[in-house]
């Protein structure tokens, strides 16, 4: 049974923001499971976090694991390709950073979604966007340096889009920890 | 209001796609900043400590790992309680991230936020009834919005 261990970990994965205002095909569920082996399995289970920061931190977190150095790396290179992996390396917290999250939620007829989510997407502000099965079926979240820029680019999709966002800040964080068990 | 200076910004951005994947991958990205690699060690050892960094490795694809029911699960918790029972839910072992967020009603009664990731939806309603039975009384209402796609993963944006 699957299970998610608590530890120190993460709300948000990251690629190069400004790579594209992606559509994100990579990122819908496979087609299939990716088969992983024993030793993909272990390695994920063991380097959600705790990387060790040394002049060689795969040979040290290689030998944790009884593998060589050069193994480790093209597993992880591997996995990422795979995309098993969405990302590889540290994960930032935005509040520490003097940044701003805010989740937000949009109730978009089926007819005007696709155009709609490719607009929303469009916008740099625009971090994780995700369909969900409700009245309110696109949830997204704005990142930016300032409320005040998170709230422009709200403003910016209402007034484009024609549809009202519902904002839900943060009031209160009780826990982030993900760690997903392979 | 940043903890980091300009160093760490260029750090942080050197490192937004992720560690190179050699040997050295911090003299690598040492070398590419023009730091010295003790530089950027202690740079990244005083992130993770002071929480800019929260963690180190691998972040999988949930779908990917088979987890394909990720519910946000909703509550709408007595106010004078929200609290008190939000720590309460945060400390469940199978909650990934749990919120306190404003209500919005009539549409969003719910002031609760926790993410459960499932490989099903019966485990997932599993989960959902174990925190249905923290909540207790304190709840007079709830459910659970499974993701049906993921549209956009992008994370941090920096400022440049």
């Amino acid at each position: 049974m699957s299970r998610i261990r608590k530890q120190r970990a993460a709300q948000s994965a990251s690629t190069d923001p400004r790579a594209m205002p992606d559509r994100v095909a990579g990122l819908r569920a496979p087609a299939q499971e990716p088969v992983l082996d024993e030793i993909d399995r272990r390695l994920i289970n063991a380097f959600q976090g705790g990387f060790p920061i040394c002049e060689r931190p795969f040979q040290v977190a290689a030998e944790t694991l009884g593998l060589d150095e050069e193994t480790l790396i093209a597993r992880i290179d591997a996995l990422l390709k795979a995309g098993v992996l969405t990302r590889f390396g540290p994960l930032f917290n935005a509040d520490r950073m003097g940044g701003v999250n805010v989740l937000a939620a949009m109730s978009l007829p089926p007819a005007k979604f696709e155009n709609i989510v490719e607009f929303v997407n469009l916008q740099p502000e625009i971090a994780h966007n995700y369909q969900r099965e409700h009245a309110l079926n696109l949830w997204f979240v704005g990142a930016a340096e300032t409320p005040e820029k998170v709230e422009a680019t709200f403003a910016y999709i209402e007034s484009v889009s024609g549809f009202p966002i519902y904002r839900f800040p943060k009031e209160r964080e009780f826990f982030v920890e993900l760690k997903l068990e392979a | 209001m940043s903890n980091l200076d300009a160093i760490d910004f260029r750090l942080v951005a050197a490192c937004q796609a992720g560690l190179p994947l050699t040997p050295r991958p911090y003299h690598a990205i040492a070398e590419r900043l023009g730091l010295t690699p003790d530089e950027v060690m202690a740079r990244m050892n005083a992130m993770l400590e002071n929480g800019v960094i929260r963690r180190i490795g691998m972040v999988p694809n949930h779908y990917a790992l088979g987890y394909t029911a990720n519910g946000m699960t909703v509550w709408d918790v007595a106010d004078a309680r929200v609290d008190e029972l939000g720590e309460r839910i945060g400390r469940l072992p199978f909650v990934s991230h749990c919120y306190r967020r404003p209500r919005n009603p009539p549409l969003w009664p719910y002031n609760l936020f926790a993410m459960v990731h499932a490989k099903n939806r019966a485990q997932a309603r599993a989960y959902a009834d174990e925190i249905a039975a923290v909540l207790a009384d304190a709840c007079r209402q709830s459910d659970i919005l499974y993701s049906s796609r993921m549209l956009k993963k992008t994370g941090l944006r920096l400022v440049d």
